[in-house]
């Protein structure tokens, strides 16, 4: 019963209810699970007794009926969800022995519905990268293959999921980091549209892109999950209010995603029947590995069955979204990380003659290589004489992509499907000597993320002689989670990939 | 060679909100350091700040209250540099697109009136304070204490266009800025606090030049008399510099009011590129009409409709008029006091207001609310020399006995007390002229023989012989009477 790996949230909430397990016996064995998984290097702090006390906490909202859908149910933070009790490192040097005074919006409102807090998700550090390689304290291990990086920049919320330590984690998402790690560990992911999820107390990397999203074995959970993070919060500025004319709080998400999927019951074999399905021409080129696109085609054909009718579409700014993305993000960042100076908490060098030399020399020894990067490039892109060439061009480019979206989907079709990511998992160590080679990876999601959109990764098949995960990208118009998620559940239903398994060598 | 200064200038104001721009921890000052400041002030990982509202009603107010334009939609940009005192390493201002654009300013300088025009408001964020001086580390060594409380306590930067042309021209603006936002109630002006904070852009050129000449920046000067000396050295230094031959080179500078000069603190050279863009975790500032008219509606009578006021329904000289409105405490105090005199009396009430009154305040550097003599006993001072009770003279005694407190400042026990009743007794005052004319009839000989001066002559002599206490006025008339 505690071997979580093979239930759906639906399955533990009622083994919890009727009481055939305890909050306690399966935060003991996510736990356990953790620990024997520790090669795969997912977790960054562990804290049994905190954990236990979650879980005790739990288990008396149960015995005296005070049961939301997750009160019980384990779950883990990726490490720039600043938490009170457990560190924050963001998976840097810099804040390596940070202890938040509050918890993050995400964090909050998962507590109040009673999930248990396994512990904190091993990241890139400040979330920047693709591949976890950019974690201050070592890479994390891909649970289908240990050679293989899981992905980033949310690679240990992916892998716990994965190796079913965790039936849920959290994961932020500014560029790809939820959807490409799902992608390539085989799990469900969803990025939320932009200001429907409070970014309060998610260590900034690029503001206007961040939104959180969580990662579960099946699409059915995410809708739980995300609709009890999602509303408006107070203290985020670009928290919505309104999404088009629908209150953003709770109960949002799980009413959009029961009303589309009643709706796809109602068509029987063909649940999706009339369903515009847009496949972009752009995300099907020439830098596509074959094992993806046979994956992704084998996807579309199954959602074709189910009813679905697929529209040619084209995306043609598709491309300018890497350099629109890579100036953007790095600027914002370049001045989001400034506030780490040595000055009041985080990593201080030892040895400086001046104030200034403090500075500068706390954040040589705190920050790694890919942030020192992007500090510079963003700083570069927002100086005097390059700003217009670069930061405006940048913005620019944003509106047309947007546009390129709003386009299909106003007109054309009602969600897009495509690949998450132009390959499967890469080896750890590959391009570690061109560092922007993995850029180009995030070709797919970067465009996504520049339009504040919602999308998702699902599992789809495999490549690499059936060893690697392929992920399949759905990306829904604005507040259309609910329809994303059900249209995801509903492919899941008819298909398997979700449900199998890594067998875990360690 | 003769030479023209030019001034702009550019003032801090805090605003009077009880929280901070962006946080809602407390602005009141003198706290103990440091106890002021929450994850936003800290700039913690995953604070985020959010606009306070009552920072933009004051802006609104201020914008409607100099007649400038409110932006519909104005950005919040970072400027971004690393200092100790500025915990994010960027301040939250506004660049491109500032929430008040243009507006003016009248006042005067002595008897001639000007007006300076205002380029633009906007809202910003203050830093922290760094203590070099008074501060020592855990060892008692000289170290440098970061002070944050007053992080995040909302600032309306106010700028001017380069329009002043005199020291006494920049104070004077100053002077009626600081009123001006001290009666909006957007302001608690302490200066001493650094509530309001003036920045001196200062050049000179020759008299006629057309082009500015390279300017400097004299930053954080709080108070009119330094404002004004710093100006004043800071202009006699550019024209030394000049007729040696040398040239400005455009700096920020520090005005020492010890030495009372200014110093160079950083030249352009090493000024910074703040790498200024638009705050993402700040949505655009949109201010609705709807937003606007509610804070019109809650709005005090302005400066500038009171000044109308006196000069149309009071029929005061508009340099009365514009003294009166400097500030909203002498403005009431003048409004009090003529809610008890008829309108005729208006004049008379504002030269004892901006005479004797302003004259004691300063002496005893009081504050017009604090004034031991009140609008109606002021009021009543008024009705005393207006009536020919008082001679100006013996008003003036009057008002230092009030000032003093004596008899509970009741006027006319006071005149009583100490016997100031002018004679305006018609029979009295024709037996004293009765008694001159006999007593000098040389000079009444010299008046008939057409000597004005006589005339002048024999008005002394009355007035000596009724110890100061007779009308004047009477005594001309009658005096000219008996004459025929």
């Amino acid at each position: 019963m505690t071997d979580i790996s093979s239930f759906s949230l639906s399955g533990l909430r009622q083994a919890l209810d009727g009481k055939q397990v305890s909050a306690v016996e399966l935060a003991e064995a996510a736990l356990n699970r953790a620990g024997q998984h520790a090669s795969l290097n997912a977790f960054l702090h562990i804290d049994p007794e905190l954990t236990l006390t979650q879980a005790r906490a739990a288990d008396e909202r149960i015995a005296r009926g005070d049961v939301h859908a997750l009160t019980g149910i384990p779950i883990a933070h990726k490490d720039v969800f600043v938490t009170r009790q457990w560190r924050t490192t963001a998976g840097s040097l810099m804040l390596k022995d940070y202890v938040s005074p509050f918890d993050a919006t995400v964090v909050t409102h998962l507590a109040n519905a009673g999930a248990v807090n396994i512990g904190k998700l091993n990241c890139d550090e400040f979330a920047m990268g693709s591949g976890n390689e950019n974690s201050a304290f070592g890479v994390c291990r891909n649970p289908w293959d240990p050679q293989a990086v899981p992905g980033g920049s949310s690679g240990g919320s992916a892998v716990a999921v994965a190796a079913g330590i965790v039936p849920i984690s959290t994961g932020t998402d500014t560029g790809g980091s939820v959807r490409q790690p799902a992608a390539l560990c085989g799990v469900s992911g969803i990025k939320p549209t932009y200001g429907t999820v409070s970014r309060f107390g998610m260590v900034a990397f690029g503001s206007s892109l961040d939104q959180a999203g969580p990662l579960a074995r099946h699409a059915k959970d995410l809708v739980t999950v995300l609709d009890t993070i999602s509303g408006f919060d107070p203290m985020d500025s670009t928290s919505l209010q309104d999404c088009l004319g629908t209150p953003n709080v709770a109960g949002r998400v799980q009413q959009a995603f029961d009303k589309a999927s009643a709706g796809y019951r109602e068509g029987g074999v063909r649940p999706l029947q009339g369903l515009r399905i847009g496949v972009p021409r752009e995300y099907f080129g020439a830098g596509l590995n074959s094992e993806v696109a046979a994956a992704v085609e084998a996807a579309l054909v199954e959602l074709e069955k189910l009813g679905a009718v697929r529209v040619a579409i084209s995306l043609p700014n598709t491309e300018l979204a890497i350099p629109a993305y890579y100036v953007i993000a790095p600027a914002e960042a370049s001045s989001n990380l400034s506030r780490y100076d040595g000055v009041r908490y985080g990593h201080r060098a030892t040895a400086y003659r001046n104030i200034d030399e403090m500075i500068s020399r706390s954040r040589a020894e705190g920050f790694g290589a890919e942030v020192q990067r992007r500090i510079l490039i963003g700083s570069y892109v927002l100086s005097q004489g390059y700003y217009d060439a670069y930061y405006l061009q940048a913005q620019r480019i944003r509106r047309l992509i947007v546009d390129d979206f709003h386009q299909a989907l106003s007109t054309q079709c009602d969600i897009i499907v495509g690949p998450v990511t132009p390959d499967v998992a890469k080896n750890i160590g590959d391009n570690n000597e061109d560092p922007t080679a993995d850029w180009l990876a995030d070709i797919y999601t970067l465009g996504v993320s520049l339009a504040g959109l919602p999308a998702m990764s699902v599992p789809c098949g495999f490549g690499r002689n059936g060893t690697r995960p392929v992920g399949l990208h759905i990306i829904g118009n604005y507040f259309d989670e609910g329809r994303l998620l059900a249209v995801a559940d509903c492919f899941q239903q008819h298909t398997d990939w979700h449900t199998r398994t890594p067998d875990i060598q360690s | 060679m003769k030479w023209e200064i030019v001034i702009g200038l550019e003032t801090h104001t805090q605003l009077s909100t009880q929280s901070k721009i962006f946080s809602g921890s407390s602005t009141a000052f003198g706290a103990a350091p440091n106890t002021q400041a929450n994850c936003v002030d800290l700039a913690l990982p995953g604070s985020l700040p959010v606009m306070n509202r009552g920072a933009v009603d004051r802006a609104i107010r201020f914008g409607l209250a100099v007649g400038g334009t409110v932006s519909p939609r104005s950005i919040f940009a970072r400027k971004n540099y690393f200092y100790p005192d500025l915990p994010k390493n960027y301040q939250i201002t506004q660049f491109e697109i500032p929430v008040v654009v243009g507006g003016k300013i009248r006042f005067f300088v002595g008897d001639e009136e000007k007006t300076v025009n205002l380029t633009r408001a906007h809202l910003e964020e203050d830093a922290g304070k760094s203590l070099h001086d008074t501060f020592k580390g855990p060892q008692g060594e000289p170290a440098t204490g970061i002070d944050l409380n007053r992080t995040g306590t909302p600032l309306l930067e106010i700028v001017t266009e380069p329009e002043m042309r005199s020291a006494a021209e920049a104070v004077e603006y100053a002077k009626t800025l600081h009123g001006l936002v001290v009666w909006l109630g957007i302001c608690d002006g302490n200066m001493q606090e650094g509530s309001f904070r003036c920045d001196a852009n200062v050049s000179v050129r020759p008299v006629g030049q057309k082009e500015f000449g390279t300017r400097t920046e004299i930053k954080n000067v709080n108070s009119f008399r330094f404002l004004e000396r710093a100006i004043l050295f800071e202009a006699r230094r550019q024209i030394d510099v000049l007729e040696d031959g040398g040239t400005i080179i455009q700096e920020t500078r520090l005005y020492d009011d010890v030495k009372d000069e200014t110093r160079s603190m950083r030249t352009k050279e090493d000024a910074h590129d703040y790498r200024y863009f638009p705050d993402p975790d700040l949505p655009p500032l949109i201010i609705s009409n709807e937003w606007i008219e509610q804070v019109r509606a809650d709005m005090p009578e302005l400066p500038v409709l009171r000044r109308e006021r006196y000069e149309t329904e009071l029929g005061l000289p508009a340099y009365d008029a514009a003294q009166l409105t400097v500030t909203r405490g002498v403005s009431d105090f003048f409004e009090a006091t003529m809610t008890r005199l008829p309108a005729e009396q208006a004049k008379l009430a504002s030269n004892w207001i901006m005479g004797e009154l302003a004259a004691s305040l300063n002496r005893e550097e009081r504050e017009i609310a604090d004034s031991p003599v009140t609008p109606e006993d002021l009021a009543r001072l008024v009705q005393r020399v207006a009536d020919g009770t008082l001679s100006n003279k013996a008003g003036r005694e009057v008002f230092s006995a009030m000032w003093a407190g004596e008899h509970d400042r009741d006027v006319d026990a006071i005149i009583e007390a100490r016997g100031l009743k002018q004679v305006s007794d018609a029979g009295a005052i024709g037996t004293l002229i009765d008694e001159v004319l006999a007593a000098h009839p040389a000079i009444v000989e010299e008046y008939r023989a057409g000597k004005q001066k006589a005339f002048n002559s024999l008005v002394g002599q009355v007035m000596k012989a009724g110890k100061g206490k007779v009308n004047p006025a009477q005594v001309n008339q009658m005096l000219k009477e008996k004459l025929g």
